[in-house]
Protein backbone atom coordinates (compact mmCIF):
# COMPACT_ATOMS: atom_id res chain seq x y z
CA UNK A 1 0.00 0.00 0.00
CA UNK A 2 1.64 3.40 -1.03
CA UNK A 3 0.41 6.67 -1.58
CA UNK A 4 0.22 7.27 -4.68
CA UNK A 5 -0.58 11.54 -5.13
CA UNK A 6 0.66 12.99 -2.20
CA UNK A 7 -1.80 16.54 -2.39
CA UNK A 8 0.35 18.52 -0.52
CA UNK A 9 4.15 19.24 -1.57
CA UNK A 10 6.81 19.44 1.01
CA UNK A 11 9.00 22.54 1.82
CA UNK A 12 12.47 22.45 3.25
CA UNK A 13 12.23 25.99 5.60
CA UNK A 14 8.64 25.29 7.19
CA UNK A 15 7.31 28.13 9.71
CA UNK A 16 5.32 27.36 12.74
CA UNK A 17 2.02 29.21 13.51
CA UNK A 18 1.70 30.03 17.28
CA UNK A 19 -0.53 26.97 17.58
CA UNK A 20 2.28 24.55 16.63
CA UNK A 21 2.79 23.10 20.38
CA UNK A 22 -0.53 22.99 20.68
CA UNK A 23 -1.84 21.07 17.70
CA UNK A 24 0.86 18.87 18.75
CA UNK A 25 0.02 18.18 22.20
CA UNK A 26 -3.48 17.56 20.26
CA UNK A 27 -2.38 14.56 18.87
CA UNK A 28 -2.67 16.79 15.27
CA UNK A 29 -1.40 14.68 12.27
CA UNK A 30 0.92 18.23 11.08
CA UNK A 31 2.05 18.26 7.34
CA UNK A 32 3.56 21.30 5.02
CA UNK A 33 0.97 23.66 3.73
CA UNK A 34 1.83 27.04 2.23
CA UNK A 35 5.27 27.17 3.91
CA UNK A 36 3.59 26.04 7.52
CA UNK A 37 3.73 23.42 9.41
CA UNK A 38 -0.23 22.90 10.05
CA UNK A 39 -2.40 19.83 11.35
CA UNK A 40 -4.11 17.85 8.30
CA UNK A 41 -6.27 16.07 10.23
CA UNK A 42 -6.72 15.12 14.91
CA UNK A 43 -8.70 12.25 15.51
CA UNK A 44 -10.23 11.64 11.66
CA UNK A 45 -11.45 13.87 8.31
CA UNK A 46 -15.43 12.94 8.95
CA UNK A 47 -15.07 13.46 12.42
CA UNK A 48 -14.11 16.89 12.10
CA UNK A 49 -15.97 17.75 9.42
CA UNK A 50 -19.32 16.59 11.32
CA UNK A 51 -18.64 18.83 14.56
CA UNK A 52 -18.23 21.88 12.18
CA UNK A 53 -21.52 20.95 11.22
CA UNK A 54 -23.40 20.07 13.88
CA UNK A 55 -21.91 21.71 16.96
CA UNK A 56 -18.33 23.74 16.73
CA UNK A 57 -14.92 23.22 15.02
CA UNK A 58 -11.64 25.10 15.67
CA UNK A 59 -9.33 25.85 12.75
CA UNK A 60 -5.98 27.45 12.77
CA UNK A 61 -5.67 29.71 9.93
CA UNK A 62 -2.72 31.72 11.11
CA UNK A 63 -0.84 30.87 7.52
CA UNK A 64 -3.09 33.38 6.01
CA UNK A 65 -1.78 36.73 5.32
CA UNK A 66 -3.23 39.55 7.72
CA UNK A 67 -2.39 43.16 6.20
CA UNK A 68 -3.70 46.46 6.63
CA UNK A 69 -3.46 49.12 4.83
CA UNK A 70 -3.63 52.61 5.78
CA UNK A 71 -3.74 56.00 3.15
CA UNK A 72 -0.35 58.45 3.25
CA UNK A 73 -3.08 61.48 3.13
CA UNK A 74 -6.56 61.89 4.20
CA UNK A 75 -8.09 59.81 1.21
CA UNK A 76 -10.31 56.96 1.48
CA UNK A 77 -8.22 53.75 1.41
CA UNK A 78 -11.31 51.90 0.13
CA UNK A 79 -11.20 54.65 -2.68
CA UNK A 80 -7.71 53.62 -3.55
CA UNK A 81 -8.24 50.00 -3.31
CA UNK A 82 -11.27 50.11 -5.55
CA UNK A 83 -8.30 50.42 -8.89
CA UNK A 84 -7.19 46.64 -7.95
CA UNK A 85 -10.70 45.08 -6.84
CA UNK A 86 -13.92 45.10 -8.87
CA UNK A 87 -15.65 44.91 -5.52
CA UNK A 88 -17.86 47.61 -3.80
CA UNK A 89 -15.22 48.92 -1.04
CA UNK A 90 -16.06 52.81 -1.10
CA UNK A 91 -19.53 51.50 -0.32
CA UNK A 92 -18.28 49.17 2.53
CA UNK A 93 -19.22 50.47 6.13
CA UNK A 94 -17.51 50.35 8.63
CA UNK A 95 -16.70 47.34 10.66
CA UNK A 96 -17.84 45.40 7.80
CA UNK A 97 -16.39 42.46 5.26
CA UNK A 98 -16.85 41.88 1.92
CA UNK A 99 -14.96 39.25 -0.44
CA UNK A 100 -13.47 40.33 -3.68
CA UNK A 101 -11.02 39.71 -5.71
CA UNK A 102 -7.43 41.45 -6.98
CA UNK A 103 -7.53 41.32 -10.35
CA UNK A 104 -4.69 41.57 -13.31
CA UNK A 105 -5.01 43.28 -16.57
CA UNK A 106 -6.24 40.69 -18.61
CA UNK A 107 -9.00 40.08 -15.40
CA UNK A 108 -7.80 37.09 -14.34
CA UNK A 109 -7.54 36.48 -10.61
CA UNK A 110 -4.31 37.51 -8.41
CA UNK A 111 -6.28 36.81 -5.12
CA UNK A 112 -9.59 36.06 -3.83
CA UNK A 113 -9.44 38.24 -0.52
CA UNK A 114 -11.58 39.38 2.21
CA UNK A 115 -11.57 43.03 3.18
CA UNK A 116 -12.53 44.61 6.25
CA UNK A 117 -13.12 48.47 6.53
CA UNK A 118 -11.72 49.27 10.60
CA UNK A 119 -11.19 52.71 11.73
CA UNK A 120 -8.60 54.38 9.33
CA UNK A 121 -7.13 51.65 7.93
CA UNK A 122 -8.74 48.75 5.90
CA UNK A 123 -7.76 45.07 6.72
CA UNK A 124 -7.15 42.67 4.14
CA UNK A 125 -6.92 38.59 4.52
CA UNK A 126 -4.59 36.76 1.87
CA UNK A 127 -4.44 33.59 0.98
CA UNK A 128 -1.18 32.06 1.98
CA UNK A 129 -0.14 30.81 -0.81
CA UNK A 130 -0.54 34.05 -2.90
CA UNK A 131 0.30 36.52 -0.20
CA UNK A 132 3.94 37.56 -1.69
CA UNK A 133 2.53 37.64 -4.74
CA UNK A 134 -0.21 39.96 -3.92
CA UNK A 135 1.77 42.55 -1.62
CA UNK A 136 4.36 42.84 -4.93
CA UNK A 137 1.00 43.01 -7.00
CA UNK A 138 -0.24 45.91 -4.41
CA UNK A 139 2.78 47.93 -3.72
CA UNK A 140 3.69 47.98 -7.51
CA UNK A 141 0.07 50.04 -8.07
CA UNK A 142 -0.39 51.30 -5.24
CA UNK A 143 3.04 51.63 -2.93
CA UNK A 144 3.06 55.64 -3.86
CA UNK A 145 -0.64 55.80 -2.29
CA UNK A 146 -1.30 53.24 0.67
CA UNK A 147 1.40 51.42 3.41
CA UNK A 148 0.54 48.02 3.31
CA UNK A 149 1.61 46.62 6.92
CA UNK A 150 1.18 42.63 7.21
CA UNK A 151 0.49 41.57 10.53
CA UNK A 152 2.77 38.64 11.73
CA UNK A 153 1.91 39.38 15.19
CA UNK A 154 -1.46 37.98 15.16
CA UNK A 155 -2.42 34.28 14.91
CA UNK A 156 -5.96 33.64 13.35
CA UNK A 157 -8.19 31.26 14.34
CA UNK A 158 -11.90 30.13 13.28
CA UNK A 159 -14.42 28.45 15.25
CA UNK A 160 -17.31 28.00 12.84
CA UNK A 161 -20.65 25.54 13.36
CA UNK A 162 -24.23 26.03 15.15
CA UNK A 163 -22.42 25.85 18.40
CA UNK A 164 -19.53 28.75 17.69
CA UNK A 165 -21.87 31.18 19.37
CA UNK A 166 -22.66 29.53 22.65
CA UNK A 167 -18.47 28.91 22.64
CA UNK A 168 -17.82 32.49 22.63
CA UNK A 169 -20.95 33.84 24.27
CA UNK A 170 -19.68 32.57 27.76
CA UNK A 171 -16.35 34.82 27.23
CA UNK A 172 -18.05 37.81 26.22
CA UNK A 173 -21.87 38.00 25.35
CA UNK A 174 -21.63 41.00 22.75
CA UNK A 175 -20.31 38.34 20.14
CA UNK A 176 -24.07 38.33 19.48
CA UNK A 177 -24.72 41.41 18.13
CA UNK A 178 -22.79 40.53 15.19
CA UNK A 179 -24.59 39.30 11.81
CA UNK A 180 -22.45 37.78 9.08
CA UNK A 181 -19.68 39.58 7.63
CA UNK A 182 -19.64 42.50 10.51
CA UNK A 183 -16.58 42.58 12.76
CA UNK A 184 -15.92 44.17 16.39
CA UNK A 185 -14.08 43.26 19.31
CA UNK A 186 -14.09 40.44 22.14
CA UNK A 187 -12.40 40.25 25.48
CA UNK A 188 -10.72 37.44 27.02
CA UNK A 189 -10.25 38.62 30.22
CA UNK A 190 -7.64 41.41 29.61
CA UNK A 191 -7.06 41.09 25.85
CA UNK A 192 -9.04 42.53 23.48
CA UNK A 193 -8.95 40.93 20.04
CA UNK A 194 -10.40 41.41 16.80
CA UNK A 195 -13.10 38.89 15.71
CA UNK A 196 -15.89 38.48 12.79
CA UNK A 197 -19.05 37.09 12.33
CA UNK A 198 -17.19 34.72 8.91
CA UNK A 199 -15.61 32.02 7.91
CA UNK A 200 -15.34 29.19 5.23
CA UNK A 201 -17.25 26.53 6.09
CA UNK A 202 -20.97 27.63 5.21
CA UNK A 203 -21.85 27.53 8.71
CA UNK A 204 -21.89 30.51 11.02
CA UNK A 205 -18.93 31.11 12.58
CA UNK A 206 -16.42 33.38 13.56
CA UNK A 207 -12.04 34.42 12.96
CA UNK A 208 -10.43 35.83 15.45
CA UNK A 209 -7.19 37.43 15.15
CA UNK A 210 -5.46 37.00 18.66
CA UNK A 211 -1.46 38.70 19.27
CA UNK A 212 0.76 35.49 18.72
CA UNK A 213 1.90 35.41 22.31
CA UNK A 214 -1.20 34.98 24.38
CA UNK A 215 -3.12 32.85 21.59
CA UNK A 216 -2.65 29.17 22.75
CA UNK A 217 -3.46 30.58 26.30
CA UNK A 218 -6.87 31.48 24.64
CA UNK A 219 -7.31 28.52 22.36
CA UNK A 220 -6.72 26.29 25.27
CA UNK A 221 -9.17 28.50 27.42
CA UNK A 222 -11.80 28.16 24.47
CA UNK A 223 -11.35 24.19 24.23
CA UNK A 224 -12.40 23.79 27.44
CA UNK A 225 -16.06 23.82 26.10
CA UNK A 226 -16.36 20.28 24.91
CA UNK A 227 -18.66 21.21 22.42
CA UNK A 228 -15.73 22.71 20.22
CA UNK A 229 -13.41 20.29 18.53
CA UNK A 230 -10.19 20.81 16.97
CA UNK A 231 -10.11 20.60 13.24
CA UNK A 232 -7.40 20.09 10.52
CA UNK A 233 -6.87 21.07 6.91
CA UNK A 234 -8.72 18.20 5.79
CA UNK A 235 -12.09 19.15 7.62
CA UNK A 236 -11.20 22.65 6.26
CA UNK A 237 -11.43 21.44 2.57
CA UNK A 238 -14.35 19.05 2.63
CA UNK A 239 -16.25 22.01 3.77
CA UNK A 240 -15.52 24.87 1.72
CA UNK A 241 -15.90 22.05 -1.26
CA UNK A 242 -20.06 21.10 0.71
CA UNK A 243 -20.60 25.02 0.55
CA UNK A 244 -19.25 25.39 -2.81
CA UNK A 245 -16.39 28.04 -1.98
CA UNK A 246 -13.43 28.47 -4.38
CA UNK A 247 -10.09 27.85 -3.19
CA UNK A 248 -7.05 29.21 -4.95
CA UNK A 249 -4.65 27.78 -7.15
CA UNK A 250 -8.24 24.79 -7.37
CA UNK A 251 -10.81 27.03 -8.71
CA UNK A 252 -9.26 30.32 -8.82
CA UNK A 253 -5.68 31.20 -11.09
CA UNK A 254 -4.52 34.52 -13.05
CA UNK A 255 -5.96 32.80 -16.04
CA UNK A 256 -9.77 32.31 -14.60
CA UNK A 257 -11.87 35.55 -14.51
CA UNK A 258 -14.04 36.25 -11.78
CA UNK A 259 -17.20 35.85 -14.14
CA UNK A 260 -15.68 32.31 -15.61
CA UNK A 261 -15.78 31.33 -11.72
CA UNK A 262 -19.52 32.47 -10.62
CA UNK A 263 -18.39 35.16 -8.67
CA UNK A 264 -19.85 37.84 -10.56
CA UNK A 265 -22.12 38.61 -7.59
CA UNK A 266 -18.85 40.31 -6.06
CA UNK A 267 -19.03 42.71 -9.17
CA UNK A 268 -21.62 45.56 -7.94
CA UNK A 269 -23.49 47.66 -10.72
CA UNK A 270 -21.61 50.87 -10.04
CA UNK A 271 -17.94 49.18 -10.98
CA UNK A 272 -19.24 47.43 -14.05
CA UNK A 273 -19.84 51.04 -14.75
CA UNK A 274 -17.22 53.37 -13.61
CA UNK A 275 -14.78 50.08 -15.15
CA UNK A 276 -11.88 51.21 -13.12
CA UNK A 277 -10.19 48.15 -12.08
CA UNK A 278 -8.16 45.99 -14.02
CA UNK A 279 -8.92 43.66 -16.31
CA UNK A 280 -12.28 45.65 -16.91
CA UNK A 281 -12.55 45.53 -20.11
CA UNK A 282 -12.66 41.58 -20.25
CA UNK A 283 -14.94 41.40 -17.21
CA UNK A 284 -17.46 43.56 -18.19
CA UNK A 285 -17.62 41.85 -21.77
CA UNK A 286 -17.81 38.62 -20.46
CA UNK A 287 -20.53 40.25 -18.08
CA UNK A 288 -22.81 41.12 -21.12
CA UNK A 289 -21.63 38.26 -23.39
CA UNK A 290 -21.01 35.71 -21.42
CA UNK A 291 -18.01 32.82 -20.80
CA UNK A 292 -16.76 29.91 -23.00
CA UNK A 293 -16.24 27.94 -19.63
CA UNK A 294 -18.32 28.70 -16.04
CA UNK A 295 -17.51 26.90 -12.83
CA UNK A 296 -20.05 24.48 -11.71
CA UNK A 297 -21.11 21.59 -8.99
CA UNK A 298 -20.72 18.11 -10.18
CA UNK A 299 -21.73 15.09 -8.58
CA UNK A 300 -20.76 11.28 -9.51
CA UNK A 301 -22.76 8.55 -9.87
CA UNK A 302 -21.59 5.80 -7.27
CA UNK A 303 -19.54 6.09 -4.79
CA UNK A 304 -15.98 6.72 -6.58
CA UNK A 305 -14.75 10.11 -5.41
CA UNK A 306 -13.52 12.14 -8.66
CA UNK A 307 -10.53 14.40 -8.20
CA UNK A 308 -9.17 17.49 -9.55
CA UNK A 309 -7.70 17.13 -12.68
CA UNK A 310 -10.28 14.57 -13.94
CA UNK A 311 -11.44 15.31 -17.42
CA UNK A 312 -15.11 15.61 -18.37
CA UNK A 313 -16.28 14.29 -21.55
CA UNK A 314 -19.69 14.27 -23.62
CA UNK A 315 -21.59 11.58 -25.15
CA UNK A 316 -19.53 11.90 -28.11
CA UNK A 317 -16.07 11.68 -26.40
CA UNK A 318 -15.02 15.46 -26.59
CA UNK A 319 -13.67 16.76 -23.67
CA UNK A 320 -15.97 19.43 -22.21
CA UNK A 321 -14.40 20.19 -19.06
CA UNK A 322 -12.20 19.82 -15.84
CA UNK A 323 -12.89 19.25 -12.24
CA UNK A 324 -10.49 21.53 -10.03
CA UNK A 325 -11.36 19.96 -6.72
CA UNK A 326 -13.33 16.62 -5.83
CA UNK A 327 -13.58 14.28 -2.94
CA UNK A 328 -16.07 12.94 -0.35
CA UNK A 329 -18.83 14.86 1.26
CA UNK A 330 -19.58 13.70 4.34
CA UNK A 331 -22.71 15.30 5.26
CA UNK A 332 -24.31 13.91 1.82
CA UNK A 333 -22.50 10.64 2.04
CA UNK A 334 -21.94 11.22 -2.06
CA UNK A 335 -18.78 11.95 -3.47
CA UNK A 336 -18.95 15.77 -5.14
CA UNK A 337 -16.81 18.21 -6.70
CA UNK A 338 -16.20 21.16 -8.56
CA UNK A 339 -14.70 22.03 -12.43
CA UNK A 340 -15.18 23.93 -15.14
CA UNK A 341 -17.27 22.81 -18.02
CA UNK A 342 -18.27 24.37 -21.33
CA UNK A 343 -21.19 26.44 -21.33
CA UNK A 344 -23.32 25.04 -24.12
CA UNK A 345 -22.85 21.93 -21.23
CA UNK A 346 -23.12 23.73 -17.66
CA UNK A 347 -27.04 22.88 -17.31
CA UNK A 348 -27.60 21.67 -14.15
CA UNK A 349 -28.65 17.37 -14.40
CA UNK A 350 -26.02 17.78 -17.74
CA UNK A 351 -24.96 13.92 -18.19
CA UNK A 352 -21.20 13.69 -18.50
CA UNK A 353 -18.72 11.24 -18.30
CA UNK A 354 -15.62 11.64 -15.93
CA UNK A 355 -12.46 9.85 -16.31
CA UNK A 356 -10.49 8.83 -13.35
CA UNK A 357 -7.14 7.34 -13.57
CA UNK A 358 -8.54 5.58 -17.07
CA UNK A 359 -11.92 4.37 -15.37
CA UNK A 360 -14.94 6.02 -16.63
CA UNK A 361 -17.25 7.66 -13.96
CA UNK A 362 -20.80 9.10 -14.94
CA UNK A 363 -21.55 12.05 -13.25
CA UNK A 364 -24.23 15.46 -13.90
CA UNK A 365 -23.81 19.25 -13.08
CA UNK A 366 -25.29 19.80 -9.86
CA UNK A 367 -26.61 22.93 -8.02
CA UNK A 368 -24.05 24.62 -5.78
CA UNK A 369 -23.91 24.86 -2.86
CA UNK A 370 -24.03 20.85 -2.00
CA UNK A 371 -24.90 22.11 1.54
CA UNK A 372 -27.35 24.92 2.33
CA UNK A 373 -25.30 27.78 3.85
CA UNK A 374 -26.49 28.55 7.34
CA UNK A 375 -24.75 32.33 7.91
CA UNK A 376 -26.54 34.72 10.30
CA UNK A 377 -27.39 37.54 8.10
CA UNK A 378 -28.67 41.02 9.64
CA UNK A 379 -32.10 41.07 9.62
CA UNK B 1 -0.87 -0.45 16.58
CA UNK B 2 -2.32 -4.04 16.39
CA UNK B 3 -0.25 -6.28 14.30
CA UNK B 4 -1.49 -9.65 15.01
CA UNK B 5 1.36 -12.96 15.90
CA UNK B 6 -0.68 -15.32 13.35
CA UNK B 7 -0.09 -12.91 10.46
CA UNK B 8 2.60 -11.93 7.69
CA UNK B 9 3.13 -8.60 6.62
CA UNK B 10 4.67 -6.81 3.04
CA UNK B 11 6.52 -3.93 2.94
CA UNK B 12 3.58 -2.78 1.74
CA UNK B 13 1.62 -2.64 4.50
CA UNK B 14 -0.56 -5.50 3.25
CA UNK B 15 -1.71 -8.42 5.76
CA UNK B 16 -1.63 -11.95 4.91
CA UNK B 17 -3.91 -14.71 6.24
CA UNK B 18 -2.74 -18.53 5.74
CA UNK B 19 -6.44 -20.43 4.93
CA UNK B 20 -5.30 -23.57 3.69
CA UNK B 21 -4.52 -23.56 -0.05
CA UNK B 22 -5.74 -19.39 0.01
CA UNK B 23 -4.82 -16.69 1.61
CA UNK B 24 -6.99 -13.46 3.17
CA UNK B 25 -5.31 -10.09 2.49
CA UNK B 26 -5.95 -6.86 3.75
CA UNK B 27 -4.18 -3.68 4.97
CA UNK B 28 -2.75 -3.04 7.79
CA UNK B 29 -3.63 -1.22 10.84
CA UNK B 30 -0.57 0.74 10.77
CA UNK B 31 -1.41 0.94 6.89
CA UNK B 32 -5.35 2.39 7.95
CA UNK B 33 -4.38 4.95 10.56
CA UNK B 34 -1.66 6.61 7.86
CA UNK B 35 -4.36 6.29 5.35
CA UNK B 36 -7.06 8.36 7.17
CA UNK B 37 -10.72 7.63 7.23
CA UNK B 38 -11.27 5.38 3.96
CA UNK B 39 -14.36 6.42 1.73
CA UNK B 40 -13.99 3.94 -1.37
CA UNK B 41 -12.38 0.85 -2.30
CA UNK B 42 -12.16 0.03 -5.76
CA UNK B 43 -11.72 -4.02 -5.67
CA UNK B 44 -10.43 -6.14 -8.41
CA UNK B 45 -12.35 -8.62 -10.61
CA UNK B 46 -12.85 -12.10 -9.34
CA UNK B 47 -10.87 -14.30 -10.85
CA UNK B 48 -8.29 -11.66 -11.78
CA UNK B 49 -4.47 -13.22 -12.25
CA UNK B 50 -2.64 -10.88 -10.14
CA UNK B 51 1.73 -10.46 -10.25
CA UNK B 52 3.29 -9.76 -6.78
CA UNK B 53 4.49 -6.36 -5.84
CA UNK B 54 2.02 -4.94 -8.33
CA UNK B 55 -0.83 -2.90 -7.74
CA UNK B 56 -3.88 -4.53 -7.99
CA UNK B 57 -6.80 -2.29 -6.06
CA UNK B 58 -6.78 0.96 -4.50
CA UNK B 59 -8.31 2.58 -1.06
CA UNK B 60 -8.86 6.04 -1.10
CA UNK B 61 -9.53 8.19 2.35
CA UNK B 62 -10.41 11.59 2.41
CA UNK B 63 -6.79 12.97 1.55
CA UNK B 64 -5.43 10.35 -1.14
CA UNK B 65 -5.39 7.57 -3.15
CA UNK B 66 -3.11 4.53 -2.69
CA UNK B 67 -2.73 1.73 -4.52
CA UNK B 68 -2.61 -2.18 -2.99
CA UNK B 69 0.25 -4.05 -4.11
CA UNK B 70 -0.32 -8.07 -4.32
CA UNK B 71 1.96 -9.46 -1.61
CA UNK B 72 1.96 -12.88 -3.45
CA UNK B 73 1.11 -13.79 -7.55
CA UNK B 74 -1.88 -15.68 -7.97
CA UNK B 75 -5.46 -15.15 -8.63
CA UNK B 76 -8.19 -13.58 -6.71
CA UNK B 77 -11.09 -15.64 -6.28
CA UNK B 78 -12.89 -13.67 -3.70
CA UNK B 79 -13.38 -9.76 -2.74
CA UNK B 80 -15.06 -7.98 0.22
CA UNK B 81 -17.96 -6.64 -1.61
CA UNK B 82 -19.30 -4.95 1.84
CA UNK B 83 -16.32 -2.76 1.78
CA UNK B 84 -18.34 -0.76 -1.84
CA UNK B 85 -20.71 -0.13 0.99
CA UNK B 86 -18.85 0.49 4.06
CA UNK B 87 -15.55 1.22 3.29
CA UNK B 88 -14.81 2.76 6.59
CA UNK B 89 -14.97 -1.00 8.16
CA UNK B 90 -10.89 -1.17 6.81
CA UNK B 91 -10.13 1.63 9.42
CA UNK B 92 -12.66 0.18 11.73
CA UNK B 93 -11.32 -3.72 11.85
CA UNK B 94 -8.66 -3.69 9.21
CA UNK B 95 -8.01 -7.44 10.52
CA UNK B 96 -11.08 -8.47 10.48
CA UNK B 97 -14.00 -7.31 8.41
CA UNK B 98 -12.15 -4.79 6.41
CA UNK B 99 -10.55 -7.57 4.42
CA UNK B 100 -10.40 -6.73 1.16
CA UNK B 101 -9.78 -10.23 -0.82
CA UNK B 102 -8.89 -13.85 -1.33
CA UNK B 103 -5.82 -15.21 -2.87
CA UNK B 104 -5.21 -18.09 -4.46
CA UNK B 105 -1.21 -18.02 -4.29
CA UNK B 106 1.02 -19.50 -7.12
CA UNK B 107 3.37 -20.66 -4.50
CA UNK B 108 2.12 -20.55 -1.11
CA UNK B 109 5.54 -21.14 -0.38
CA UNK B 110 6.26 -17.93 -1.01
CA UNK B 111 4.66 -16.91 2.02
CA UNK B 112 7.72 -17.42 4.01
CA UNK B 113 9.16 -14.46 2.47
CA UNK B 114 6.87 -11.97 4.03
CA UNK B 115 7.28 -10.47 7.38
CA UNK B 116 6.46 -12.04 10.43
CA UNK B 117 4.72 -9.49 13.14
CA UNK B 118 7.94 -8.95 14.98
CA UNK B 119 9.76 -7.56 11.80
CA UNK B 120 7.29 -5.67 10.30
CA UNK B 121 7.11 -3.88 13.76
CA UNK B 122 10.81 -3.12 13.26
CA UNK B 123 10.18 -2.49 9.65
CA UNK B 124 6.99 0.42 10.42
CA UNK B 125 9.37 1.86 13.45
CA UNK B 126 12.07 2.79 11.03
CA UNK B 127 9.74 3.81 8.44
CA UNK B 128 9.96 7.84 8.52
CA UNK B 129 5.84 8.22 8.35
CA UNK B 130 5.19 5.89 11.82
Amino acid sequence: MTERKPEITSNNELKKTALYDLHVELGGRLVPFAGYELPIQYDGVIAEHRAAREAAGLFDVSHMRIVDVSSMDSSDVGETLELIAPGGLITLGHNRLRYSMLTNDTGGIVDDVIFTRMANRFRLVLNASRAEIDLKYLNALLGDQLIFRPRQDLALISIQGPKAISVLQQHDPAVADLSFMEAGLINFGETECDISRSGYTGEDGFEIAIPNDEAEQIVRLLLLDETLKPAGLGARDTLRLEAGLCLYGNELSESTTPVEANLSWTIPKRRRQDQRFPGAHTICSQLEKGTDKTRVGVTALGKRPIRDGAQLFNENNQIVGLITSGGYSPTTGKPIAMGYIDTPYAKEDNYLTAVVRGKQIGCTVAPLPFVQHRYKRSK
Amino acid sequence: MQTPEELRYSKDHEWVRHEGAYVRVGITDFAQDALGDVVYVDLPQVGTIIASDLAFAEVESTKSVSDIFAPLAGEIVEVNQVLEDEPELVNEDPYGDGWVCVIKPTDIGHLELLMDAERYLAFVSQDPEA
